[in-house]
Order: structure tokens, then C-alpha cells, then sequence
């Protein structure tokens, strides 16, 4: 299987190689169309200011491939926030793959919301052996509401979705690579069992 | 976990530092017992010493599931980028910023906030809390308290504060303190120093309102066990994950 790890530029991506490796797969990182297009299973990382990472990825020109990519792709946290249609960080176009506006988390929460918090109304084969109310590691300060697209739910401050789907495309606002035994659960359902071609 | 020249030491007020093994074996366990975060502050931190540090995180971010953090002389840009591309997911500093407040912006900035932990090392001095430097050797004349915020300004997406008072004493963290910085800034706050039971713990998420808490030697020296510590404090309605 040739898993492509989207390299733009933006924040860190060891822990997710790292991941991958512990479930018993290599991953490659790349920002060449071919090899992503190529891809099995393509993972969109993401960590840091939005706006910035989607300059990355314009210049590079992956703003315009990834909406079109057929074989299933996991965005994670800023990644999945990349993939959908705009976000109140940095006043930011996304590429418009989930159908929902990205906003900020208000001041009576702590902003970020960093640490463990439980998923549930798990509505996909991502969580597939996956039980309601399992803890994942999340680190955030903008959320994606509740939605059509909304495969699993957290609350903080309000009831918001802490993974979407559409199609071929998933993301989760939580670190699956960080999020101990169950994290590496769902990463491996996106390896092993997600097929779309 | 303190790091020093390759092992994990344990001492008290910073100081008698003893040996508690090594760090990849032990991360390993602290990550399946139940730990939901490793945190290694590298206390040789000399240049030459460095090397062995990244390795080690390399070695111990391949290991485990859980979120890494990693301080420890860490004085520029180019310091934290090594560390991420090798495996930590959070860096902590402390010194540093005391002297060059500026590196809090600077790797909100490059890296998000989420990445940037600020740890503050404190002790009163007649009824006020002073930050401390190197180890919580230096006193400053920094107030705990205005720091706290500025760090909460300058970008910073944690603080982690170890009362010297307590570190090491294992009679419970600075929760009045604790509480206190939590009303002033609203990014998440990690106790640290002063574990020893686990009604500890318990008092410090109740009382100190902390949003983590943070030990060391209670785990090496096998003291508290992860799991029971875990239970109580579901036991007592505090958010854990079990």
C-alpha cells in the first residue's frame, strides 16, 4: 500500500510517520502531484495559522489536486479544517470539500482547547470497532460546527464536529496519531479499510 | 521526566539528583499504563549533549501514542524545529523567554501556539511569587503572576508551573496559586512540584483548578500507580480518560 503524507511546508509530521510505521506501513512524504495522485491512501496533516498553510499549499498548487484526489484522504486537525469551505483563522478561503464555516471557540472556554476529550454519534467506517465516548487528544481553537458532513461529535463550548466525511474525503480535528491505542485504531480503519477506486 | 546525559533523574528542590532509569523504557510504560503526556525536560542541556537528546526523542516519539513535550535549553527558532522533525510534538521553555521574551511570539508564530509551552519555575519571597531561572536556581524579579499573563500574550498555548516550594516535597502542588494563575489567564495550566499521594492530585484539579498535573518520581519510584490514580479521579468526577 503507498500512503503519501502531504508535505506543504506546515508544522510537524513525525508523529504521524511515526504512527503509521507502529501500525506496520511505510509512508511517504511528498508534494509532487504525480506521486500524491498515485497515492493509495493520502493523509493532509496540518499544524499552525491557517492562512498561512494555505499560502503554502497555493504554491505549490495542492489547493487545486487535493479536491480532486479519488482515493480516500484523511485531513487531520488543521488539515481537515483546510478542507472545508472557509475559516474565521486568518480570514481564510478553504478548498471547499465539507460544506461548513470554520469559527473560533469563544473566551468562556479555554482557548486553545488542548487535551483529551470524548467523540460520539460515531457515523462511519473510519470508527469502525471504535466505542462511543473514547477519549482522543485534541488540540484547537477554531471548530467546525455540527453539520451534514459531521461523522462524530465533541463537545466544548458547543456540541461540534470532531470528524467529518464526504465521499472520498475524511478529517478528524483530533490527533488519531496522539491519541494512544484507539488513535492508532482509527488511523489503521483509514489505512486498512476505507476503499474508494 | 528529567533528562540528564542520557537518563532519567529525579532530585529534590532540584537538586540530589537521582538515577530513575532509562528514558525510552520508561516512556513506554508511562504511555501504556495510561499517561496522556510525556513531558522531558533535558537538564544537562549543554551543546554537546544536545546530539544525545534528539536521539533520544526520536527513539522515545517512535514509541509511544501519546503527546510529547520537550524542554530544556532551547534558546531559538532552529532549536525547536529540530525537535519537531524529530518526533516532539510540544517544545517547553523557561529560561529563554525570561531572557528573550520576544522567542514566545516568534514560535507562536512559526510553529501555532499549540506547540509552545512555557514553563515557569517559582518560589515565594516574602508572600510574593518570584520566577526563578536555570533549574529554579536564579531568583529574578519577575512577579509569577505578570508573567503568566504576558507569556498568555506573547503567544504561548500553555504554562507549566512547578512551585519550587513544593517540587519535590510530596506534600501536594501550589494549589492557591494554581487557582489564582487560572483566573488571570485563559490558556491551560499544568501543575507541577509537590506530588506525593493521590489525594494530591484530586485536590489540585478541585482546588488549583488545573487543567493537568504533572509528576515524576511518585511514577519512577512506583509510588502511585497510573491506573488507581486515574480511577480516583474519575472517582471524584474529574474528566479523565480512563
Amino acid at each position: 500500500m503507498k500512503i503519501v503524507i502531504i508535505n506543504y511546508g506546515a508544522g510537524n509530521i513525525q508523529s504521524i510517520i511515526f504512527a503509521i510505521e507502529r501500525l506496520g506501513y511505510k509512508a511517504i512524504l511528498s508534494n509532487n502531484p504525480d506521486e500524491i495522485k498515485a497515492a493509495d491512501k493520502v493523509i493532509f496533516p496540518g499544524v499552525g495559522e491557517a492562512s498561512y498553510a494555505m499560502k503554502m499549499l497555493k504554491e505549490s498548487g495542492l489547493d487545486t489536486l487535493i479536491p480532486t484526489l479519488k482515493q480516500p484522504v484523511l485531513g487531520i486537525c488543521l488539515g481537515m479544517q483546510l478542507m472545508c469551505n472557509y475559516t474565521e483563522e486568518g480570514d481564510t478561503k478553504g478548498l471547499g470539500i465539507f460544506d461548513v464555516d470554520v469559527i473560533k471557540f469563544s473566551p468562556k472556554v479555554k482557548v486553545p482547547q488542548m487535551g483529551w476529550n470524548t467523540i460520539y454519534d460515531l457515523k462511519s467506517d473510519l470508527f469502525k470497532d471504535v466505542a462511543e465516548k473514547e477519549y482522543m487528544y485534541l488540540v484547537h481553537s477554531f471548530y467546525a460546527p455540527l453539520c451534514n458532513e459531521t461523522i462524530a461529535t465533541t463537545d466544548y463550548e458547543v456540541p461540534y464536529s470532531s470528524a467529518l466525511e464526504n465521499e472520498n474525503f475524511f478529517g478528524t480535528q483530533f490527533h488519531p496519531e496522539k491519541s494512544g491505542d484507539v488513535g492508532e485504531k482509527i488511523l489503521g480503519n483509514f489505512l486498512e479499510t476505507l476503499k474508494f477506486q | 521526566m528529567d533528562i540528564k546525559n542520557g537518563r532519567t533523574v529525579k532530585g529534590v528542590n532540584f537538586v540530589d539528583l537521582r538515577d530513575a532509569g532509562d528514558p525510552v523504557e520508561l516512556a513506554k510504560i508511562y504511555s501504556d499504563e495510561g499517561a496522556d503526556e510525556l513531558v522531558f525536560l533535558d537538564i544537562s542541556a549543554t551543546e554537546e549533549r544536545r546530539r544525545t537528546l534528539v536521539d533520544l526523542v526520536r527513539k522515545v516519539a517512535a514509541t509511544i501514542n501519546i503527546p510529547f513535550t520537550v524542554g530544556g535549553g532551547i534558546s531559538a527558532v532552529s532549536d525547536v524545529e529540530v525537535l519537531l522533525q524529530n518526533g516532539a510534538d510540544k517544545v517547553s521553555i523557561n529560561s529563554s523567554a525570561v531572557k528573550n521574551p520576544q522567542l514566545i511570539n516568534d514560535l507562536a508564530q512559526k510553529f501555532g501556539s499549540q506547540c509552545v509551552v512555557v514553563a515557569i519555575d517559582a518560589k515565594q519571597i516574602d508572600g510574593e511569587w518570584i520566577v526563578h531561572l536555570v533549574g529554579g536556581k536564579v531568583p529574578t524579579k519577575i512577579k509569577l503572576f505578570d508573567w503568566a499573563k504576558e507569556v498568555e500574550q506573547r503567544g504561548a498555548g500553555e504554562i507549566l508551573f512547578t512551585s519550587m516550594d513544593h517540587d519535590g516535597t510530596k506534600n501536594g502542588f501550589a494549589n492557591e496559586a494554581l487557582a489564582h494563575l487560572s483566573t488571570l489567564v485563559n490558556i491551560p495550566i499544568i501543575a507541577s512540584g509537590g506530588a506525593g499521594n493521590i489525594q494530591h492530585f484530586v485536590d489540585t484539579f478541585v482546588e488549583g483548578k488545573s487543567d493537568a498535573a504533572l509528576a515524576a518520581s511518585v511514577f519512577h519510584f512506583k509510588e502511585i500507580e497510573i491506573k488507581a490514580l486515574k480511577k480516583e479521579l474519575k472517582n471524584n468526577n474529574i474528566e479523565v480518560r480512563i
